[in-house]
């Protein structure tokens, strides 16, 4: 990992401050929370594809036992879970190409902190495409 | 023999490894190559079943015989469930390696990984290429257009 000369500021700013020392990317501010989140959302991640991998195996079961447990998908309380499930899956996928462009791009330390706001960027973007038409589809399913 | 005393500040050095495959380097690999590969299966799964058509509402056995029908799909699926269980539970060890502080409390939680791991890829994989989106005797009305009506 690349180090901010003594003295320079670079603008993905590894510069000392008076809790942080030099050259640390992942203690405070956008390196450590970016982690956090990365952590928090893989860890959601996995435990859902658990259960999901279960539920899907019910096709095997019979339609009637799948189609029982979709039903419970599409009401309201699991609408927003799945809201937040795709939050998670598109925050630690655009975080994960951070990642590895901060591994692999030479010039990916430096611009680390740029490349957050980049991810909560898209992330915003994408959620404001993504919620409105998921609701609507769970909302209009009720009462059905 | 002769007590040897580092120069104060040497740079820190281990010693070079030679033997034997580098896991944890390929580890690392693998959960950056698989991580790019699941951006495009997943965001494809995520966009086929929850945004375009009715989403989450045309969910239901029919559906799912639509699309296994297809080897594409298959295929997808398939791919889809080996990579993200092993780079989720390869993360998963890490955190087990972070917050564990006792060896029998990480081989417990380990081994937990690594079973659940074997179990629900069997599982998953078996679904998939096993699946009929025809099964004789269940009510035409819940099956794909394609079956023949029972
Ligand atoms: C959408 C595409 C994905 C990308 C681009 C991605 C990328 C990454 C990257 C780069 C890491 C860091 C690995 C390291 O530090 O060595 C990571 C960690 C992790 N990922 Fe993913 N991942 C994706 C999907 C998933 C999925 C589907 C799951 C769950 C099944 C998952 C669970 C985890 C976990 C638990 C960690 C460990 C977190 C940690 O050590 O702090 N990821 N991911
Ligand atoms: C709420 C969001 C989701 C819905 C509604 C959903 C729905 C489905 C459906 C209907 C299937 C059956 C086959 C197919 O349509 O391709 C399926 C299978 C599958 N999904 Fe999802 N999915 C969701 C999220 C996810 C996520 C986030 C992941 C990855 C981490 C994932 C991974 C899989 C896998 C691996 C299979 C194959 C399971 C097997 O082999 O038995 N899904 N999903």
């Amino acid at each position: 990992m690349s180090r901010t000369e003594t003295g320079t500021h670079a603008p993905g700013s590894l510069a000392p401050t008076g809790k942080r020392p030099q050259g640390t990317l992942y203690r405070g501010r956008e390196g450590m929370w970016s982690w956090v989140l990365h952590r928090i959302t893989g860890i959601a991640i996995f435990f859902f594809l658990l259960v999901h991998i279960l539920d899907t195996a019910l096709v095997r079961v019979a339609p009637e036992a799948y189609n029982a447990v979709m039903s419970t998908y599409k009401n309201p309380i699991m609408g927003l879970g799945e809201t937040a499930l795709v939050g998670a899956i598109a925050f630690h996928a655009y975080n994960g190409i951070r990642i590895i462009l901060i591994d692999f791009w030479t010039k990916g330390p430096k611009y680390q902190k740029v490349m957050f706001y980049v991810v909560i960027g898209l992330w915003v973007v994408t959620m404001a495409g993504f919620v409105p038409r998921h609701l609507m589809n769970v909302f209009s399913e009720v009462g059905h | 023999m002769a007590t040897t005393i580092e120069a104060p500040r040497s740079p820190y050095s281990r010693a070079p490894r030679s033997r034997g495959i580098n896991w944890e380097k390929w580890g690392w690999m693998y959960m950056r190559a698989s991580g790019l590969v699941l951006v495009v299966l997943i965001f494809g799964h995520l966009i086929v079943n929850l945004v375009l058509g009715d989403g989450i509402k045309a969910i239901d056995f029919a559906f799912v015989g639509g699309k296994w029908s297809n080897p594409f799909w298959q295929v997808w699926d398939c791919l889809m469930l080996w990579l993200a269980m092993i780079h989720g539970a390869n993360g998963m060890r890490t955190l087990v390696n972070d917050y564990a502080s006792h060896r029998t409390t990480r081989g417990i939680l380990k081994g937990a990984l690594l079973f659940s791991v074997i179990v629900l890829i069997t599982l998953g994989t078996l679904v998939i290429f096993t699946f009929d989106p025809c099964p004789a005797g269940a009510p035409a009305d819940l099956l794909a257009s394609f079956c023949p009506a029972s």
